[in-house]
């Protein structure tokens, strides 16, 4: 597969159809947001090291991002890659539905 | 302490309330929805809840100076677009000038997985954005209750709700939110327990397979505000809702008379013609000039210099005009100078409360003096006898309270004269005339009767109507020990009655010849007994002077002597 357009960062595993390529949106520092950050980063760490990006994004401080991405649930983690695209919502605290949704076989 | 009550009530601030610009809504409702609250719009699917919420918007926007914000949880925002197009409402320009602002939600379950604790946190900086970017009074939420079937956390999403409802009273805009009709509940999801301020149910009935819109405030909290279910269109200007509800019998009467355009009609009512703004029942069997005499109504009317407005449930207009030509009445005229309109549907087009509404936005529109409905019997088509009554009921209220005379005409199906008309609207109106077939002599023919005219002396009499090829006129009947006379029966006694006065006369003027001449003979008779008369009386006087002339010439003789014979002495 070539090289995805929109994530240049990513160049470095252009070929790799192992590469995660992840956005957490949160809302600044509430609960949620907070514990979501640390079990995602967790479980990346833990299941798919060194394999993945994870960029986070505050969508109070970019505001009309929601609309462009369609974000309702907070807070959200997409997965832009490998495809298919997929949503996850939620504080990531269930780990094997987290794994489900990123497509990562245990 | 004593507190004096006071003569007048104290100005409380009353609830502050949005216009929604839907016609006739804001009566109901005593000027709109909640000014800065939440209003609840629910019903099943296809009952208007998107195009209610669309004008209240858009016309916020245009009118009211308050943009708007359109979440869309089920229409892509171009759909949305194109479909109230229709309306006249051009979202894209709107969009452009920021007076209003859509927005699509998209939600698709199969893309999501739920991991934990979440919320909505999202849909409230999207909202909040759109609302700040164009300083937005007014936010409809269609239909927030899609969000049950993209996320499943029934307790996050309830509590959310209820957040993001506070919410947008906090932010102070004035809210719809939509919701589909549910089983016993009035949305599927219960919104009702969160939005408590306003509740409106649109509700899409098809009875008899004939629909009807109605619409009902179910609460209103803080204000007044009709209870009934009301029904409404949605036409090409949008949703029109009018309150046409039985009022008190209060309206002003007039004793004003409007003339029939039947000169012999007039002057069975008193010379005049029907009181204006009453309510006129022309009844009778098919073919007896039911709608002769309401088109030559409508023509008077016209002629008069005042507007009229002709609703028939028969006949198309242009067969109406063709007919009318035939006995003499142009309303083609009347039409082009815009004094007439001829409005033709089919009683099965839409309910009765439709064919209500729609009579009574034409005749708002039109405002015409005269109202002729042609013939009402079809309507019970679409409804029952007391569903058409009350209909009836309240369209002669409005009319009568917008200074407007109404004739109904209706078929009756028995002949009987004391039968009542199958609506049994006799009793409400003001006049009755019944048009009646005379069948006699092998011929029928049309009798017409004052049945009744409240409030003026009116004629008892039966009149034969006839129509001719210049109009409509009533001829006495002849009432004779042989019943009574109509047609060419009433023509052949009135050349008997011509026959026999002439040949009366013509005796007459014999009689009198020979009574002339009895008189001549008398006068010649008398004539000469008179000369015979003076004769004798000649012959009689020659005598008497002759006498006279004697004895005068003897006295002087005698005198003469005596002088002689005294001259001696």
């Amino acid at each position: 597969m070539s090289k995805h357009p929109e994530f240049p960062q990513h160049g470095d595993h252009p070929e790799d159809n192992d590469f995660y390529v992840l956005r957490l949106y949160v809302t600044g520092a509430s609960i949620n947001s907070l514990r979501a950050i640390v079990n995602i980063k967790e479980i990346c760490d833990k299941y798919i090291p060194e394999k993945y990006s994870l960029e986070i994004i505050d969508v109070y401080q970019q505001k009309s991002i929601a609309e462009q991405e369609q974000i309702i649930a907070l807070p959200l983690l997409i997965k832009r890659f490998p495809l298919p695209e997929k949503r996850l919502i939620g504080d990531m605290s269930d780990t094997i539905k987290v794994l489900s949704g990123l497509g990562i076989a245990i | 302490m004593i507190i004096e009550p006071s003569e007048s009530k104290p100005l409380l601030p009353s609830l502050p309330k949005a216009c929604t610009g839907i016609k006739g809504l804001d009566e109901i409702t005593g000027g709109g929805l909640p000014q800065g609250r939440p209003t609840l719009v629910c019903g099943s699917a296809g009952c208007g809840k998107t195009v209610f919420s669309m004008e209240f918007l858009v016309h916020g926007a245009l009118q009211y100076n308050e943009p708007g914000v359109f979440m869309a949880f089920e229409e892509k925002t171009e759909e949305l677009t194109v479909n109230v197009a229709s309306l006249g409402f051009d979202l894209q320009k709107l969009q452009q000038d920021k007076l209003i602002r859509l927005d699509h939600v998209h939600l698709e379950r199969s893309e999501i997985e739920e991991t934990g604790e979440y919320d909505l946190d999202g849909l409230f900086i999207r909202l909040g954005h759109a609302i700040d970017s164009i300083g937005a009074k007014r936010v409809v939420l269609d239909t927030i209750e899609s969000l049950f079937s993209g996320l499943t956390n029934q307790a996050i999403l309830r509590a959310e709700l209820r957040r993001l409802f506070e919410w947008l009273k906090e932010k102070k805009v004035t809210t719809i939110i939509t919701g589909e009709k549910g089983e016993g509940t009035l949305t599927r999801q219960g919104l009702e327990e969160y939005v408590s301020d306003c509740v409106i149910l649109l509700d899409h009935r098809v009875e008899n397979k004939i629909s009807t819109r109605l619409l009902r405030i179910v609460k209103y909290r803080g204000s007044v505000h009709g209870t009934n279910e009301y029904p409404f269109l949605i036409d090409e200007d949008g949703i029109s809702v009018v309150p046409v509800t039985s009022l008190s019998l209060s309206h002003d009467v007039s004793s004003e008379r409007i003339p029939t355009g039947v000169s012999g009609l007039d002057s069975m009512l008193g010379g005049k013609g029907f009181f204006r703004r009453s309510s006129v029942l022309v009844s009778g069997t098919a073919g007896t000039g039911k709608t002769s005499l309401a088109g030559s109504f409508a023509n008077q009317t016209c002629l008069n210099g005042e507007r009229c407005i002709y609703f028939a449930f028969e006949e198309s207009p242009s067969q109406i005009i063709r007919n009318m030509m035939s006995i003499g009445i142009d309303m083609q005229n009347h039409v082009d100078k815009g004094l007439l309109r001829l409005f033709a549907s089919r009683p099965t087009i839409n309910g009765l409360e439709m064919h209500l509404l729609s009579i009574t936005k034409q005749v708002l529109a039109f405002r015409p003096s005269v109202v002729i409905l042609d013939p009402i019997t079809n309507l019970i088509s679409v409804g029952s006898v007391s569903e058409v009554k009350s209909v009836l009921i309240r369209l002669i209220d409005f009319l009568q309270g917008a200074d407007i005379t109404v004739m109904f005409t209706a078929l009756a199906l028995n002949d009987n004269i004391s039968e009542q008309t199958d609506e049994s609207i006799s009793s409400l109106v003001d006049a009755w005339l019944l048009v009646r077939d005379i069948e006699f002599n092998g011929e029928r023919n049309r009798g017409l009767y004052v049945m009744k005219s409240r409030g003026m002396k009116h004629s008892n009499q039966v009149r034969e109507f006839v129509i001719s090829n210049t109009g409509l006129d009533l001829v006495d009947v002849y009432m004779g020990r042989g019943g009574i006379l109509t047609g060419s029966a009433r023509e052949e006694q009135q050349l008997a009655e011509k026959t026999e006065n002439v040949i009366r006369s013509h005796a007459v003027s014999r009689k009198d010849k020979e009574i002339e001449r009895k008189k001549m003979v008398l006068e010649s008779k008398i004539a000469s007994l008179r000369e015979e008369f003076e004769s004798v009386r000649d012959e009689l006087n020659k005598t008497y002077i002759e006498e006279e002339l004697t004895r005068e010439v003897m006295e002087q003789n005698r005198q003469e002597i005596l002088q002689k014979r005294g001259g001696q002495q």
